[in-house]
């Protein structure tokens, strides 16, 4: 009885883990993101995440931003883009400058932001993701 | 098998010319009065003037020109059905188009009529097509490419066009670059001296308007120092063409000690020009305060914010407007329908700003600019509003309608496109 009361115990432990690893995004993270946000992005991606339609990408409900793979949108801020872009069946025109100059903690920051924001729901970038990528491109 | 094949596009080619040919004698304009929508299509305008929608959903409407019996050619940025141009008839005189046609498998902005020739523009080449007396394609199948291989990096690609009546056209090749810095848009990067992008692009090229074929070497760069020119039209009272520049983006992301959000909203001015052949209008050295109303050197160029530019080669602007509004056409109105007050006065579709957030955004509405002898009183208004369909547009995406192309009608109505929701409005006085 005392087994399976301990069993049990450890299950919820686990469960208890297992939840707080996947969703609590802290408070810190998307205000440090925000601030990220306003200063390098605003402009062009605009107060709603919805972009300019036809010369800066959304980032609100943009399947590229919350994907499951999330090297990508790691290496975009790391080194910009300047291809037409289509996203969700819409092309894209205007250069996007890189932003290696922030850290990685910023960058991880900024991205947890985003898709955490506006409609986005999707898992944190943690810096140790931003520096494998940066390590790749370097 | 060859032989089968060319008879059977012959045949499909006749196909379409009919079907743009019929109906040429209903096209006439109907003598009783049009009515407006009840709710002016939603645009607030001044007092006496009434709205229309001619058409809805035409896809991304740009430009416009219209034959002088009235049947109306829209340019689309993006094919719909794998087509670019979109033909429009009232044939029942109520205003409402209600016979549609397509053609042209080419997407693009620029769109005029020149005597019997319909101008139209992919975002690197030019076309016209012949145009029957009822204002019918002759051949919708096979254009005539009058200029190729022009530069089109996707940043300001459109190729606007205006003709001048006496066989030249005048094509916008846009700069491919927002202040011609060494890394475009990257914070701190300083321009490029001198600025290479002004060889192919940021500046008005003047080509012969009936020649095949032509490129870059056949032309003539006829003004520069223009970051890109969306509106633009040709003044026949001045014999002279006037542009509409896109001024600069994005001065306090690239410049941030030098300029705060406030001032990257309010600057710099977008600016028209009365151009002449060899105009510079200083892009991307100097840039138009509309606060200083002076010309100022540009941060990538040594520029502080205020310092005022004295070189000579650059061209004042013949007026100014509040930044980043970003104006899409330009139109001069010749007609008899509107108050004398309009007469050779212009109208500017200003497709509405994105560069001044946080703040919120501005523009999207036709303004009237009033013109005394071929000149900008400096007084403008605005004309036609409502078209964003909110009180407050904070980001652009929020905008329903923006308006992009203006063209006069036969009878002097002001039509205006949408290159958001597709609409084709037409505005008219019925005042006394």
């Amino acid at each position: 009885m005392k087994q399976t009361r301990i069993f049990l115990m450890m299950i919820l432990v686990c469960l208890v883990a297992k939840l707080s690893a996947q969703s609590p995004i802290s408070k810190s993270v998307m205000d440090n993101g925000k601030t990220i946000y306003l200063s390098r992005c605003l402009a062009c991606h605009q107060v709603d995440g919805g972009g300019v339609p036809r010369l800066n990408a959304p980032l609100d409900g943009a399947s590229a931003v919350i994907a499951a793979d999330k090297a990508k949108l790691i290496r975009i801020v790391l080194k910009g883009y300047s291809d037409r872009v289509e996203i969700d069946g819409e092309y894209y025109s205007n250069n996007m400058a890189g932003h290696a100059d922030l850290k990685d903690q910023q960058i991880a920051d900024v991205l947890t932001y985003i898709r955490n924001s506006w409609s986005n729901k999707a898992s944190a970038v943690t810096a140790a993701e931003v520096k494998a990528i940066r390590a790749k491109l370097k | 098998m060859r032989k089968s094949i060319s008879l059977c596009l012959m045949a499909l080619g006749l196909s379409i010319s009919q079907l743009f040919a019929h109906s040429g004698d209903s096209t006439k304009i109907a003598s009783k009065a049009i009515l407006p929508d009840a709710d002016n299509a939603g645009l607030k305008l001044p007092a006496g003037f009434g709205a229309l929608k001619v058409a809805d959903s035409v896809g991304r409407a740009r430009h416009i020109a219209i034959t002088d019996k009235g049947t109306i050619y829209v340019k689309l940025s993006r094919l719909v059905n794998g087509k670019g141009i979109v033909m429009l008839r009232d044939n029942d005189g109520d205003g409402r188009a209600e016979e549609k046609g397509s053609f042209g498998d080419f997407g693009g902005t620029g769109i005029a009529i020149s005597g019997k020739w319909l101008y139209a523009s992919s975002d690197q080449e030019v076309f016209r097509y012949a145009l029957t007396p009822e204002g019918s394609l002759v051949n919708p199948m096979s254009p005539q490419k009058i200029v190729t291989g022009l530069i089109n990096r996707r940043q300001h690609e459109s190729k606007s066009i205006a003709l001048d009546g006496k066989g030249n056209i005048y094509v916008n090749i846009g700069a491919f670059s927002n202040s011609c810095q060494e890394k475009d848009r990257q914070k701190g990067s300083m321009g490029m001296m001198p600025c290479p992008v002004l060889d192919s692009a940021g500046g008005i090229w003047k080509f012969d308007a009936e020649k095949s074929d032509q490129t870059y070497g056949d032309g003539k760069r006829f003004a520069t120092g223009l970051r890109n020119v969306v509106g633009l039209d040709w003044n026949k009272q001045n014999n002279q063409l006037f542009v509409m520049q896109h001024g600069r983006d994005q001065l306090h992301d690239l410049f941030p000690d030098l300029y705060d959000q406030k001032t990257n909203a309010e600057k710099p001015a977008e600016t028209m020009y009365a151009l002449k052949e060899g105009s510079n209008a200083g892009w991307p050295y100097v840039y138009f305060d509309p606060e200083l109303k002076q010309k100022i050197v540009a941060p990538e160029y040594g520029g502080d914010g205020k310092k005022v530019s004295t070189d000579p080669a650059f061209q004042d602007p013949a007026i100014a407007f509040p930044a980043h509004m970003a104006p899409n056409a330009l139109l001069f109105y010749t007609g008899n329908q509107f108050p004398a007050k309009y007469k050779n006065g212009a109208f500017v579709a200003f497709h509405g700003s994105w560069n001044r957030a946080p703040l919120p955004q501005e523009g999207y509405f036709v303004a009237f600019v009033p013109f005394e002898n071929g000149k900008p009183t400096g007084q403008w208004e605005i004309f036609a509003n409502g078209f964003a369909g909110v009180e407050v547009v904070t980001g652009t995406k929020g905008a329903q309608h923006r308006p992009c192309g203006l063209a006069q009608g036969p009878d002097g109505s002001l039509y205006v496109t949408d290159d958001s929701k597709g609409t084709i409005y037409r505005i008219m006085y019925n005042g006394k």
